[in-house]
């Protein structure tokens, strides 16, 4: 082991790291960020913005830390006033062409240039007003991403996306010098599956997404650490609020799943978040009608429907909904006398694969949870409990609206928006969706992992699994959960597989459950 | 030969005797005045071998780096393990240099020749031979050359293939002209990975420069010895050189001498002085990317590569550049400037911003606008282009403007102060 | 300058003849031997392009890209960083004066104004009306000690003056 560390110094705190790694990254682990602008630890170095000029004793000249390999006894000073001399002349060079746009920039706030010109640029620029700056055009590079070259500092992460990492390389560095610019060719557009992953990389406001644009300042942004829903990979993400709606979402850097990225089908799986046709309320019948009311009562509606309960009982959940929801949904009717089957169905699409990453794909199963389900005892034959439930004693749905037309027995609906077809239902229980609640999933590979509260639930709703822990209490099933690390301790408890995790140690990077993969 | 002049007797022709004459550029002709006897010798010996003797001759890259060409040889890998390549650097396109192209033009077989051996040195299976876009003329002769020589069979199994450029001298920085041939931008490359280790297709890869690759023949024909006799001063700097001279002077063209040589004589005796009535003002002695001399320094600057570094300046290609009196030298250094503009490839940022906004100051200055800042600020973002990019095309701008206004600094304050009638830059 | 600008007039693909047929894809061929990756024939195969056409338009680079394997993007990359392809038509006679430093002080720009007159360009860049001339200054030919050097289409002139301008022009129909 100590044979494949190395130990050097960077602005005087020793720091040992693997065998071959970059200045750059090692410079992190002293605590130090080397400010840089084409460097990206998802993409190949190109060590083209020369930002990251940093001083090695015995070296003559400044090296680059993104491109230069630490070594045993390296001593690097990314402070010493030749480095931050050189630092500060790049940011005067790349700001001479730049229009200082800032006001009416997407990117501002979040913006790397404005970070760095603030932390080590000069207060005014020599470059005199009379000279003309370079202007190019606003262009349309595909179906979500617009170029405004004025602001582009040429680091061709971009570039390297789609050549090293999508691996269809449609933007290019086009013309050379001062004049050169990010081009496509007219014939085709921007439009890989991945490709909204150059708005994230650009470290500027070059990249720009139509979707969020102009939608918010980045200091007016919540950001929560989510797991994106739109497939079984798992992608960790950011969701991003402004005043309680969603409005962005982003990769969350995990080396195990994403890396760096997510796909557009995921970046764009969001506005369902902030829909306002919600379930706001418990709903009973009465009267033919459903009216609102407060959770006890609910809950002693259920539970008596629930005691008397003979016979078969359905239960069909989303493989949406959290691992925690999904127990206790589950836990309701263990042991019991009853006859239970307990069933999911996952939307099919297309698979996209990142071709530059190994199993990484936008995933032809359609839901972050299917694994998770299958865990805890759901099966996938559908249509088959579409068909038993028809008969069922007991009918009890978590956030599917694909459910029978009627039913003979009794309609338990737990969900966030009411179907057309759950009107007839007993009762209805309004829950919080991903974006308001605490909770986990398990992905394709049986990967567990965390996602956070990002806004507040509509109305009375609470998490699902509170719901159903509260149920399952009131029926005399042991003491109610108080929080989703509560909830998961019960799972973790339960469940073969993911014994011995907790929410402490998935962290937000998520943990591997002993099970299977899925192939 | 001072080619096109007659040649003068303090010449030492060795690559240029033969140039002028049409019957040497044909297979034969070569072949009659001893040609391919040094590659037949090369091929009787081991590789190493060769390379030893390249290394006893003191030879040194012809570019302009001046790199010992038998310890880069020494670097290829001597147990093959992937093929091998060299690449040979016909990219001329530094100002003030045209050597290459007279070699080219008058004696292809030299180089191709020069070309075969190296190859056995360093056990290259393939070698092309990149041709600036421009050099329209010696692409065809080469053309003709190669057919010739394949044809009489005189490579053997080694592949010889011309690669034309496309109008970027960046190309002639040996990591680009590989991105180049691989059918990519001529963007160079970080090092390392260096040439020897991993060059074009990513196997390991010689370059050499056409000039180096020409004067191998002889070496081998009449001895590393021989060569390193070929010495007027330094003995670091070995053999002959062609210096290409342009400019201000009488006659201008390609002349050989020994290296040491006075640059004084070139000038004044070689290329027949001044203009009447004019006197030498500056010189630029390696091709535009080295620091200007003044007159002082231009007439006791030996031509090695020592003797010009003493002069505060670099040997680089041996493209000499002469400024009589008339010269305006910050319309010149202007041109330069815009050379490198508009020749940066866009990579680094320091270069990509820093050789147009040089530009810009400098037209500014000559617009009669300039500021009393304006010669710091030049300094300054000069500084700041030195040294710290991935090849030297900055360093490259950096050095005439650098050593321009330390030498001429009077011009620019006289621009800047409204005595000089301003010039309005297209 | 502005990026939307490079885009060529386009050419519905209807019209659209391909360069690489018979011949044309037998000398590619020979071209793509001489490499060990296809991406390798590209400044090969671009200059053949130019060759037949004249120009290399923006569905000529896709064809490029596709007979070799790359993205048109990516050609059209490649193309815009060499300044001897034209991504434009030019006049049937393309004419390049070196207008850099050593050329400059041995009187290059009289050159180029004796040859945007006699040519009737006028303006460097510009095609005369006739459509037979571009004239155009590029940096550094790499014949400085032959000032001022000129390139007409592929036949390099050397020590071109002003005086000999017309006669120059007068040989090209």
């Amino acid at each position: 082991m100590s044979d494949d560390l190395i130990t050097l110094t960077i602005d005087g705190v020793p720091v040992s790291v693997a065998k071959g790694t970059l200045v750059i990254e090692a410079a992190k682990q002293a605590g130090v960020l080397v400010p840089h602008y084409c460097y990206h630890p998802g993409l190949p170095v190109a060590g083209v913005c020369r930002m990251c000029l940093v001083e090695i004793e015995k070296q003559p000249k400044l090296a680059v830390a993104c491109a230069t390999q630490a070594a045993e006894g390296m001593v690097v000073n990314t402070q010493s006033a030749a480095a931050k001399s050189a630092r500060t002349s790049v940011l005067e060079f790349l700001l001479i062409n730049h229009p200082l746009d800032c006001p009416i920039c997407d990117q501002a706030g979040e913006c790397e240039l404005q970070d760095f010109t603030f932390q080590e640029g000069r207060a005014a620029t020599r470059y005199s007003p009379e000279y003309p700056k370079r202007f190019n055009p606003v262009e349309d590079f595909g179906p979500d991403v617009l170029y405004v070259p004025n602001r582009c500092i040429l680091c061709t992460r971009c570039v390297r996306f789609m050549e090293d990492v999508a691996q269809e390389p449609v933007l290019n560095v086009s013309e050379r010098g001062d004049r050169a610019y990010i081009g496509v060719h007219p014939e085709t557009r921007l439009d890989h599956p991945w490709a909204g992953n150059v708005v994230d990389l650009c470290p500027v406001g070059s990249l720009l997404s139509k979707d969020f644009l102009h939608k918010a300042r980045a200091w007016e942004l919540d950001k929560s650490a989510s797991v994106c829903t739109g497939c079984s990979q798992g992608c960790n993400v950011t969701l991003d609020t402004r005043e309680n709606v969603v409005v962005r979402v982003r990769p969350r850097p995990n080396l195990e799943v994403n890396r760096y990225f997510i796909c557009d089908h995921g970046r764009m799986n969001y506005r369902w978040m902030n829909r306002g046709d919600r379930i706001e309320a418990p709903l009973v019948q009465r009267g033919g009608e459903l009216h609102a009311t407060d959770w006890q009562d609910a809950f002693e509606r259920v539970t008596t429907v629930l005691r008397g309960a003979g016979g078969r009982v359905v239960t069909l959940v989303s493989p949406r909904a959290s691992t925690e929801a999904l127990f206790f949904a589950r836990e309701l009717f263990r042991g019991g006398a009853l006859d239970w089957t307990g069933a999911f169905q996952v939307v099919m699409g297309e698979e996209a694969p990142l071709a530059g990453v190994p199993d990484l794909a936008l995933r032809a199963e359609r839901a972050p949870n299917g694994r998770g389900a299958e865990l805890l005892g759901y099966g996938r034959e559908y249509a088959a409990a579409l068909a038993a439930a028809e008969s069922a004693a007991v009918v009890l749905v978590l956030d599917e609206p694909d459910i029978p037309v009627r039913t003979a027995g009794t309609l338990i609906y737990v969900g966030t928006v009411l179907p057309e077809r759950a009107r007839d239902a007993h009762v209805v229980l309004p829950i919080a969706n991903v974006a308001e609640e605490e909770g986990s999933f398990v992905n394709r590979d049986g990967r567990v992992q965390r996602y956070a509260q990002a806004k507040t639930a509509p109305g009375m709703a609470r998490p699902a699994w509170w719901v159903f822990s509260e149920l399952g209490a009131a029926l005399g099933q042991g003491e109610p959960v108080g929080s989703a690390a509560e909830a998961f301790e019960r799972v973790a408890q339960a469940i073969e597989p993911l014994r011995g995790l907790s929410y402490e140690q998935l962290g937000f990077g998520g943990r591997p459950a002993a099970v299977p993969a899925a192939v | 030969m001072g080619y096109p002049h007659k040649p003068h007797p303090k010449e030492t022709v060795l690559l240029s005797r033969y140039f002028g004459e049409a019957d040497a550029r044909t297979y034969k002709g070569w072949v009659k005045r001893g040609g391919y006897a040094a590659l037949e010798q090369a091929r009787a010996m081991e590789p190493a071998r060769v390379i030893d003797i390249v290394k006893e001759s003191g030879l040194r890259g012809r570019g302009g780096a001046g790199f010992p060409t038998g310890l880069k040889w020494s670097f290829m890998p001597k147990e093959k393990k992937k093929p091998h390549y060299l690449c040979v650097n016909a990219d001329e396109s530094e100002p003030g240099t045209f050597k290459d192209r007279e070699i080219m033009r008058w004696t292809p077989h030299a180089l191709l020749e020069g070309t075969a051996i190296a190859a056995h040195a360093i056990q290259a299976d393939v070698a092309y031979i990149y041709i600036r876009g421009e050099f329209t003329e010696p692409l065809a002769i080469m053309e003709k050359a190669l057919t010739d020589a394949r044809s009489a069979g005189v490579f053997g199994d080694l592949k010889i293939h011309l690669h034309r450029g496309a109008g970027a001298y960046i190309c002639g920085e040996e990591t680009a002209l590989m991105n180049s041939i691989e059918g990519k931008r001529g963007n160079p490359r970080i090092k390392p990975p260096f040439p020897a280790a991993a060059g074009v297709f990513g196997m390991p890869t010689t370059i050499n420069n056409v000039e180096t690759l020409a004067a191998v023949p002889p070496i081998l024909t009449k001895g590393a010895a021989w060569y390193k006799s070929l010495s007027l001063s330094s003995p670091k700097s070995t053999g002959t050189k062609l210096f290409s001279v342009c400019g201000h002077v009488q006659q201008p063209g390609n002349y050989e001498v020994t290296l040491g040589f006075p640059l004084k004589d070139l000038v004044y005796e070689l290329c027949g002085g001044m203009r009447p009535g004019r006197t030498l003002k500056a010189c630029i002695p390696g091709g535009s990317s080295v620091p200007i001399l003044d007159r002082a320094e231009t007439e006791s600057c030996l031509l090695d590569y020592e003797g010009v570094v003493e002069r505060g300046s670099m040997l680089g290609s041996g493209g000499v550049i002469v400024f009589d009196d008339s010269a305006d030298m910050v319309y010149q250094i202007m041109r330069l400037a815009r050379f490198y503009a508009h020749e940066s490839c866009a990579q680094c940022t320091q270069c990509r911003e820093g050789t147009a906004w040089t530009t810009k100051i400098l037209e500014r200055i000559l617009a009669g606008q300039g500021k009393p800042a304006d010669l710091d600020l030049l300094l300054d973002l000069a500084e700041n282009m030195t040294g710290k990019t991935i090849c030297v095309l900055s360093d490259s701008c950096a050095a005439p403007v650098v050593s321009g206004i330390k030498k001429f600094r009077s011009e620019f304050e006289e621009y800047i102060a409204g005595r000089r009638q301003p010039v309005l830059v297209a | 300058m502005s990026a939307g600008a490079h885009s060529s007039p386009s050419v519905g693909p209807e019209e659209y003849q391909p360069v690489f047929t018979e011949q044309m894809l037998e000398q590619l061929q020979e071209i793509l031997a001489r490499y060990p990756t296809k991406q390798a024939a590209l400044l090969p195969a671009l200059w053949l392009v130019q060759r037949a056409r004249g120009w290399i338009s923006d569905r000529h680079m896709a064809e490029v890209a596709e007979v070799l394997g790359l993205t048109p993007a990516y050609v059209k990359g490649v193309v815009t960083f060499y300044t001897m392809y034209h991504q434009h038509p030019v006049g049937r006679h393309f004419v390049q004066v070196c207008t850099t430093s050593p050329c400059n002080i041995c009187g290059a720009e009289a050159v180029v104004q004796a040859l945007l007159t006699a040519t009737g360009a006028k303006e460097l860049g510009a095609t005369s009306p006739d459509g037979k001339w571009t004239v155009i200054e590029v940096e550094c030919l790499g014949a400085c000690g032959f000032a001022t050097p000129v390139l007409v289409d592929d036949d390099f002139i050397e020590s071109v003056t002003p005086e000999k301008v017309p006669e120059i022009v007068r040989k090209y129909k």
